[in-house]
């Protein structure tokens, strides 16, 4: 499986910037012709890691959100979503649907979102370091029918 | 983003438009807010047929007005919920919270 491209961008941890990061990581997953649902998925997918981001790891002000995307060639589209944030102290709770640690309106179902709308999730994170969300969604081919 | 408020006998209905994220939740959510407390509805109605995405800030913002509506006994519906954004609702259960009505169901009830 090789990679045929690749983007790397940082934002800052500013709520304006999730429709912004969504929007980048859709056009460039339409290099690989996706349904509108599958594009819908990856949206919706990195809105929910990018909140996370500012609404946890950096919930005592703004910081630096590492955004990569690779494609490959059997049609993967494959995300990592970095912060240096506070981290995450229980990360199998933390994926739980419906737990959160913020209350108010948050309504803990953001991993719950990015489990089912992409094909793999796996999080890593450290104490007081950072969490690295890494996400895939393979893209189904779709044939031209008219050239 | 926007919220255009209809008020007709005890019902409110709050047709949402643009993008429905943390980022966009709160004014939204203020809007309606302050709609309810002003008429007292018996039934809120919140309209998605213009969003054009939602995350789960979109659930968060239906659960809070839910558990509002609980204090007063009102009903909650959503009506015209686009196909992504109904795919989202599902997932978190919403149906169990309130009448759950995809785009195209619409059986002009909600005019």
């Amino acid at each position: 499986m090789e990679t045929t491209n690749k983007f790397s961008m940082t934002v800052l941890s500013r709520s304006a910037n999730e429709s912004f990061v969504r929007a980048c990581v859709a056009a460039f997953a339409a290099q690989l012709d996706p349904t509108l649902e599958e594009i819908s998925d990856i949206k919706t997918a990195v809105s929910e890691a990018i909140t996370n981001c500012i609404v946890h790891a950096y919930k005592e002000g703004a910081g630096k959100i590492y955004i990569t995307g690779e494609l490959t060639d059997n049609n993967m589209l494959r995300l990592k979503i970095r912060d240096k944030g506070c981290g995450i102290e229980n990360i199998e709770k933390a994926m739980e649907p419906l737990f959160t640690t913020v209350g108010g309106e948050r309504a803990g179902l953001g991993f719950a979102v990015m489990q089912s709308f992409m094909d793999s999730v796996r999080v890593r994170s450290v104490k007081d370091k950072g969490t690295t969300v890494s996400m895939t969604k393979k893209i189904s081919p779709r044939f031209k029918l008219n050239g | 983003m926007s919220v255009e408020i209809n008020v007709t006998g005890e019902v409110v209905t709050a047709y949402l438009s643009g993008e429905l994220d943390h980022h966009t939740a709160k004014e939204m959510r203020e809007s309606i807010d302050l709609a309810v407390e002003l008429n007292m509805p018996t039934l809120l109605v919140l309209d998605f047929g213009n969003i054009s995405f939602m995350d789960s800030s979109g659930i968060g913002l239906v659960m809070g007005r839910y558990r509002n509506l609980l204090k007063t006994g009102a009903q909650l519906h959503i009506a015209n919920a686009p196909p992504q954004i109904y795919k989202v609702m599902r997932l978190a259960g919403l149906e169990r919270l309130a009448k759950l009505e995809r785009k195209g169901e619409n059986n002009g009830n909600n005019q």
